[in-house]
Order: structure tokens, then sequence, then C-alpha cells
């Protein structure tokens, strides 16, 4: 019965229902976004680093794990790698950021081809020339770029060779000789790419390389991989706080206006009710299931929305941003949103139950 | 046995500075299955009485009681189950839930009372002779305001109320209207034995009670 009222008050105010359950989404969407971006994201440098094909990775002294890293390593080192027992491919790579969270990557194509099974070429093909470059079919999506196109960065103009489906490691390549060059640094990788006669040589290979190059990480991929999780990320957590933090806060003020400016509203019909023998209890009820409605209402307009803005990320910026849909969020979004509305439905929902019947049953 | 006792009942407002004696020592015996008509002049406080009958406010000082239920130390909780059980109210305006049908308008105060079982056949009964039997899946609006107000009567009675009382209830109402509205109001009373107090300013609605009172200021004449 109490379920009739609220539905048909919901029904009475369809553009007040509306907007609330929007704004109310908001805050949903906007979590499950972040979230969605986080995981797709680390999910597409997983998919990328699997599809390198190695079984181990050598990088650095001092660098981080989940990082790209920069041209730091001495090239001597490779021959080293090379030698070891169990090693039938090493190939290095050369990592230049071009600013911001882009950048670009040196390889010696022959080999890092043969690594990870080739390339797949949407168009075209391998760099030819000094100035050619490589890229993924996502970044050529967002950029707009086609073979022989032309591509600016590190201050000189390139020209698109390839568009390769993207899923090997780097969005943009070029020559490895060609980048350190660029960089001025000849000589210097940034870290070399292992691949063994037989995965399951990888603890061993690593253990025998450790003790030879105590300094340096050695990760086996599969670990690295691994380490592709926002626990690993304390930023992004911290930023999903914040976000959690403005979706209850959203949640809280769209009620909380939602309801009171109800409560307002519905003053006569709340006298009639307590004329009736309706407790605080009772009217507190209508309130609450009529808010907790909304959130429902809301929560699924904000998963709907979260599929539109990940249509927005893949067709506009499908080389900068992937977001995934994390299901395992729907519910702790939509309960984070439930919080907030809660809460904001308490002053307005006190109010009513507090008021007295005759306040709205005068005789006028 | 008188199903309503009032003995030197006061109530007593406080407007700003000023005290305002809305009633000032009113006595009434009314027995069950009365039908009983309160005339007075505006102000005169009529309402307040039904208002602390009712338990929609407190009195001040003197005794009150319904069906040997003591109204004087009744705090909110109490009284707000006596609306519930005990009395059904009757306002000027209709005052039903415009969102809701008419069968919901009235289940709505069963709901509250904690019945949900189908409408028992006096009940039913009822509803036929107010004549909104076919009308139960509209909206208030779209009936007419002597039908509204018969649907009014009838949410009042559902829970089987001690007391029916009926605060100007044909004051917006057509000659035609009111006329059908107090018949059907007396007509119950004859038939279910609900005793029923009605306010009314219009001598001619008072005729159709058992018996009249007047209310002059703040005191009650002819109980
Ligand atoms: N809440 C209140 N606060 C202050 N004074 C009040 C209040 N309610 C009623 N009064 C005063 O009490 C007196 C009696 O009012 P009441 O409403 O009972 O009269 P009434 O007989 O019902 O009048 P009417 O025929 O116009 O409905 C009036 O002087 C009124 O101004
Ligand atoms: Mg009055």
């Amino acid at each position: 019965m109490v379920y009739k009222l609220v539905y048909e008050n919901l029904k009475h105010r369809p553009v007040r229902t509306l907007l609330s359950s929007l704004a109310i989404g908001l805050g949903v969407t906007m979590m499950l976004a972040l979230v969605g971006v986080g995981e797709g994201m680390l999910e597409d440098q997983a998919n990328r680093a699997r599809g390198v094909g190695a079984d181990l990775v050598v990088r650095a002294p001092g660098s981080s794990v989940v990082g790209m890293g920069s041209l730091s390593m001495n090239q001597g080192i490779l021959s080293y790698v090379r030698s070891q027992k169990h090693v039938t491919l090493a190939t290095p790579i050369g990592v230049h950021s071009t600013g911001g969270v882009s950048s670009i990557m040196g390889i010696n194509y022959d080999e890092f081809a043969e690594m990870g099974g080739g390339f797949r070429f949407r168009e075209g093909g391998r760099f030819s020339a000094q100035n050619d470059v490589i890229i993924d079919d996502l970044y050529a999506r967002e950029k707009k770029l086609k073979v022989g196109s032309l591509l600016n960065t590190m201050n000189r103009d390139w020209r698109v060779s390839g568009i390769f489906a993207s899923g090997k490691l780097a969005r943009v390549m070029i020559p490895l000789t060609v980048l350190q060059e660029l960089a001025s640094a000849n000589g210097k990788i940034t870290m070399i790419y292992v691949k063994l006669d037989d995965p399951a040589n990888t603890q061993a290979v690593i253990d025998a390389m450790k003790k030879d190059l105590p300094e340096y990480p050695i990760y086996a991929m599969e670990e690295l991989i691994k380490q592709f999780s926002v626990n690993n990320l304390p930023e992004l957590k911290a930023f999903i706080g914040v976000v959690v933090s403005l979706a209850v806060l959203f949640g809280f003020l769209v009620v909380f206006l939602a309801m009171y400016t109800a409560v307002l509203e519905r003053t006569r019909e709340i006298g009639i009710l307590k004329a009736l023998g309706a407790g605080p209890g009772y009217v507190l009820g209508i309130l609450l299931r009529e808010t907790v409605l909304l959130a429902i209402i809301g929560s699924l307009c904000g998963i709907l929305m979260s599929y539109g803005t990940r249509w927005l990320i893949s067709t506009f910026i499908p080389a900068s941003m992937v977001q995934a849909i994390v299901y395992s969020w729907w519910p702790i979004a939509s309960l984070i949103t439930l919080a907030g509305a809660v809460l904001g439905v308490l002053y307005p929902a006190l109010k009513a139950a507090k008021q007295d019947a005759l306040d709205s049953l005068s005789y006028d | 046995m008188a199903i309503i006792e009032i003995q030197n009942l006061r109530k007593t407002f406080r407007s700003g500075d000023v005290d305002v004696h809305a009633l000032r020592g009113v006595n009434l015996l009314v027995e069950k299955g009365e039908f009983l008509a309160v005339v007075g002049k505006s102000g005169s406080g009529k309402s307040t009485l039904f208002h602390i009958l009712g338990g929609l406010t407190p009195p001040t000082s003197g005794t009150v009681k319904i069906d040997g239920q003591s109204l004087t130390e009744l705090d909110e909780a109490g009284r707000t189950l006596l609306r519930r059980n005990s009395v059904g109210f009757v306002f000027q305006k209709y005052n039903l839930l415009p969102t809701l049908t008419i069968r919901d308008n009235i289940d709505i105060a069963r709901d509250i009372s904690g019945k949900t079982a189908p409408w028992d056949a006096a009940f039913n009964e009822v509803v036929e002779i107010l004549g909104i039997a076919q009308k139960m899946d509209r909206k208030p609006r779209q009936l007419s305001g002597g039908e509204q107000q018969r649907v009014a009567i009838a949410r009042a009675i559902v829970n089987q109320p001690a007391i029916l009382l009926a605060d100007e209830p044909t004051g917006n109402l057509d000659t035609e209207n009111s006329d059908m509205v107090l018949d059907l109001l007396r007509h119950l009373n004859k038939k279910t034995g609900q005793t029923v107090l009605m306010i009314t300013h219009d001598p001619e609605a008072a005729a159709f009670a058992d018996r009249i009172v007047q209310m002059r200021d703040g005191e009650l004449y002819g109980a």
C-alpha cells in the first residue's frame, strides 16, 4: 500500500523524478567511469605487455615496476643476457617520454616482431626510412592518421609507414637506433625483453641473472603483469576515494533538495495521513522508501550512463584511455549512492514525521 | 453507557501575549449510536472541541473520555493511536490523497491501522450505500465534491471507529449534494449504529441529527 503511494508520488512529478534520478546517477557514473578507466587502462597495459611475447624482462636499476622508464640502461648488458642458458631471444627497447603520459618506443624491428609472433598490419608495413613510424590502430583512429600521414613528435615530422593491431606494448614505435640518436642516448636502452626455450625455466634464469646483476630488477612477465593493479597505484586509489566522497555528497545534496521540497509540497498529504493515525514511523517509512527507490532508479541510470562514457572514450580517445565495465563496482557504487541518499532524506523525513496534523488541515 | 463523556473541558490557546479561551468548561454526554449536531457561531469553539475529541490536539484541562478511555493523559503517541483506532474524521475539505485512487484512499486508512484483509461484506455494503462502489478506480479529481465527501466518509469509518466526527461536512456542497451526504450519514447511523457528531452552520443540516447542541463562546448549551 505504501509502495503504491510512493510510486504514485514519483509518477506525479515525473520531471522531478527524472532529474533527481539522473543527478543521483551522475554520482554513480563518476565512480564507475573512474574505476572503469583505472581498470581498463591497467588491463590494456597488461594485454600489451603480454603481446610482447617475452618470458622475462630486465629493467634498469632503480626503475619502477609499473612506469615505462627512460633510456638509462647500458646496452652492453645485452650480450650478457643473450649468452645466458635457456635464452633464445633477447631484444632491447627504448622508451622516450614525449610529454605527459605519451611516449614513443624504439625497437629492433625484426627481433621484436619475432618475439611476439609478428605485427598484424591493418595498413602499410614496417619502417623503411629513417623518419618512418608505425602506430597502432587505436592511435591512428584517435589522431585520424593513415599510412603516409605525417606525425609530429620529438620536434620532427614522421611518416606513418604502417598501422598495426593494438596489443604490442606501445602505440607509437620507431627504430631503436633512431630513437637513441634523437634522444642523444647512443648505447642506452630502457629494458630488455627475453624469451626462453621453455617458460618453465623462467625462475631458474632469473635466479641465475640476479647473482650477476644484483641491482637490476628482473621480473617474470607473469609477475610483472600481476603488478598492473589498482592496489599498486596509490594515487588512483586516493582519487577513487575522493570521487566516492563526492558521490556521497552529491547523492546527499540531490536527495536533500528533492525530498525537502517534496515534504514542503506535501504538508497537506502528510497532515491527512497523520489525521488518519499514521505515526512518525509511517511517514518516515514513506519518504525513506521513496528515497531508496530514487536511489535505485538513479543507480540504474548511472550504470547505463557509464556505458555512455565508455562509448565516448572508445570513440574519441581510444588510444589515450580505455574504460572497462567493472561489474563488481555496480553494487558498490549503488550502495555508496544509497548511503548518501539516505543521509540526505533524514532531515526532510524527520521534519515531516514531526509535522503537526493540524498545521496543514486548516479549514481555509 | 455514554460513549463520550466530557466534563469541564477547557482549551486555551496562547497566541502571542494573549490567551484565547476557545473552550471554557464544556460538558457533554453522547450515547452510543447517537447522531449529534453541534451548531454555533464562527469562532465559538466547535472545531476545537472536535480536534480534542479526534486526538488532533490535547485539552488544557478537564476530563474527556471516549469509550471509557481518558484522553487527558494521552501523549502524542497515544493520540496517534486514538486517531488510528477510535475516531474517524470527515473535514469540510474532503482531504483525499490526490495521487491515489478512491480504493487506495480507503485502503491506506486500513494500512495505517495494520489491516490487510479484503473488505468485509458490511463495508462493501457501506460503499454501496454511499454510492461510490463504481468509482473505486478513479482519482479524487475525477469525482464531484459530493462524491469525494462520500469517499471521505467511507474512509473515516473503514476501521469501525467508536465515533465519527464530521466538521462541516456539507460546507462545500450545494443543497442537493449536501442533502444526499446528510441522508447517508443518518442512514449509516441508523443502520450500523455508528455514533456521529457533526458540526454545522446550517439549521437544516442540523435537523438531520437526533439531538442538537449549541456552542456559544466556548460553552455548550442544550447538552
Ligand atoms: N491554533 C490556534 N491558535 C490560536 N487560536 C486558535 C487556534 N485554533 C483556534 N483558535 C481560536 O479559538 C477560537 C475557536 O476556534 P474554532 O476554530 O474552534 O471555532 P469554530 O467554532 O470552529 O469556528 P468556525 O465556525 O469558523 O469554524 C477562535 O477564537 C480561534 O481564533
Ligand atoms: Mg470550525
